[in-house]
């Protein structure tokens, strides 16, 4: 990607904490003496790093290191500790394997409000309406509570929804395993196309090198909160690969 | 304050929806719909006018009327209060996703009861047109009270919500905390002649001091016996909404990003 581009997310010293913030019930504050001692677990450290627009960042790191709480605070569900996050002016949205919807309601109401969340106007989401049903494909279960689905179900219906509702960023959260053969292969070739638009910036999170390496320009590596390394995905992937064999 | 106007414009239409679609979903899943939301008022009013007009001997003038009018403002403050208490954690779906502004649920959920009032309300009318009730002028403080009760309302559910997150067991404690209010609250007999006849300062105090004993029996004046409601005292409880609305909104804008942490 070229140097000029416009930046469409920054990153700034970003730490989010968990003040071991579990909810507590009466009696058991009523009968502990001492209170509340806060344990202070910090799942990201001190991240900073920028995205120009349209393009794709991988983020790689093992299990808990940080990676779905760094995307959680890009998408603006967790406010940062300590830093910044700025995404500017743009629509963003967060897609994850069980995306939320809820379970009473049809899928086509589900549409509806998913849509009017990522702050869409009800036109637009009625003139996309068909064709979120049409590539999520899953027939007459539409028109079905999502609680009646079964999870592929679910999951391709969410995948749909995002990729068509089209929001300037996406934020991917192991999506890349959704639905059955089929499904994969159309969800995989859309996320292409939507990628190769380039006003479309994308963070993926995966643990699947293989998937990283072809669909992202540079990839960020985080381990237990800290960055490692950014930088050319092929680089980072390899660093990263080597690093977790040896750790074995 | 301005972030609380943008907010409430952008997402209105979201809240809005939702409640449609929770209300069709409870429509559905039932055999006779939305046929209860008029047969449990109408039922619990059966049992109540037996209990406090017959056992008790507790009778009012138009006394089904009396506890229809108690009754459908009770259940609209009951059922708006508990749902609040895990309103957050019963979004997880959604507020795990992506970013709302936490009131919006409680504003949706609000609608929703709100309508079922509607539906119920409109079984007062038909009662006042069955006893024949002389309406004055009076009838229109039915405005400022709904919208006074619509404050309070939001208000409370915004800080009960806000505890809710932290708070496992708030429910136990909301939920023993409406029953002595209901009882407080003189849904099936009056305050001031069943409770004023032996304590008449209780009495005065529940009438002013308990906003749903004051809104409740200031509706029945205006609706059913042509009064007109105290209005200082309604400006009063005006005011203490409109506080309790801006400290729930505070509150929840300051702490709404754990949320997600908690829960």
């Amino acid at each position: 990607m070229s140097e000029e581009k416009k930046i469409a997310i920054k990153v700034d010293n970003l730490t989010i904490r968990y003040k071991s913030l579990k909810s507590y019930s009466i009696k058991r504050n009523f009968f502990a003496l001492h209170r509340n001692k806060r344990e202070v677990f910090e799942a990201v450290k001190n991240v900073s790093f920028e995205v120009p627009q349209g393009e794709i960042l991988g983020i790689i790191g093992k299990n808990g290191s940080g990676k779905s709480t760094l995307l959680r605070a890009l998408a603006h569900i967790f406010s940062p500790d300590e830093g910044t996050i700025n995404i500017y002016d743009n629509s963003i949205s967060l897609l994850s394997i069980g995306v939320g919807f809820q379970k009473e309601l049809s899928g086509r109401e589900n549409i509806m409000l998913s849509g009017l969340l990522l702050g869409f106007t009800e036109e637009e989401i009625k003139k996309k309406m068909p064709r979120i049903i049409k590539f999520a494909d899953i027939g007459h279960f539409i028109d079905m509570p999502v609680g009646k689905y079964s999870s592929g179900m679910y999951s391709k219906l969410a995948f749909s929804i995002t990729a068509i509702l089209e929001t300037d960023i996406i934020l991917i959260d192991e999506v890349l395993s959704v639905g059955d053969r089929r499904f994969k292969k159309k969800s995989y070739k859309k996320m292409k196309s939507l990628i190769s638009d380039d006003k479309r910036t994308v963070v993926i999170v995966s643990h699947s090198i293989s998937a990283l390496r072809e669909l992202c320009d540079r990839v960020l590596w985080i381990n237990d909160g800290e960055m490692m390394m950014i930088g050319e995905a092929n680089e980072v992937l390899d660093q990263y690969e080597a690093f977790m064999d040896a750790e074995e | 304050m301005n972030r609380f106007v943008k907010d409430i414009k952008k997402y209105y239409k979201y809240a809005t929806y939702a409640a449609k679609a929770e209300l069709k979903a409870e429509v559905a899943g039932s055999y006779l719909n939305w046929v209860w939301w008029i047969l449990e008022p109408l039922a619990l009013m059966a049992i109540y006018a037996f209990i406090f007009g017959f056992v008790f001997d507790a009778r009012e003038q138009y006394f089904t009327a009396f506890i229809y009018v108690g009754l459908t403002v009770w259940t609209f403050f009951n059922q708006n209060l508990k749902n609040s208490v895990k309103i957050v954690k019963k979004n997880k779906a959604v507020v795990s996703k992506v970013y709302l502004p936490k009131f919006i649920l409680i504003e949706s959920k609000m609608f929703v009861n709100g309508f079922k009032m509607l539906v119920s309300f409109a079984i007062v009318i038909a009662l006042m047109i069955f006893y024949r009730v002389h309406l004055t002028w009076n009838v229109l403080f039915v405005l400022p009270i709904f919208v006074t009760m619509w404050l309070v309302t939001f208000g409370c559910m915004c800080i009960v919500s806000h505890f809710g997150v932290y708070v496992e067991d708030l429910a136990n404690v909301i939920n023993i905390a409406l029953r002595l209010v209901f009882y407080m609250t003189g849904i099936m007999f009056s305050i001031e002649r069943r409770i004023g006849a032996k304590h008449p300062e209780l009495a005065t105090i529940l009438g002013k001091f308990n906003p749903m004993a004051y809104l409740i029996s200031s509706l029945r004046k205006c609706l059913l016996y042509g009064e007109t409601p105290e209005v200082p005292v309604l400006l009063v409880w005006f005011v203490i909404g409109l506080v309790l609305c801006v400290v729930g909104v505070r509150v929840i804008y300051k702490n709404e990003n754990s949320y997600v942490k908690v829960i």
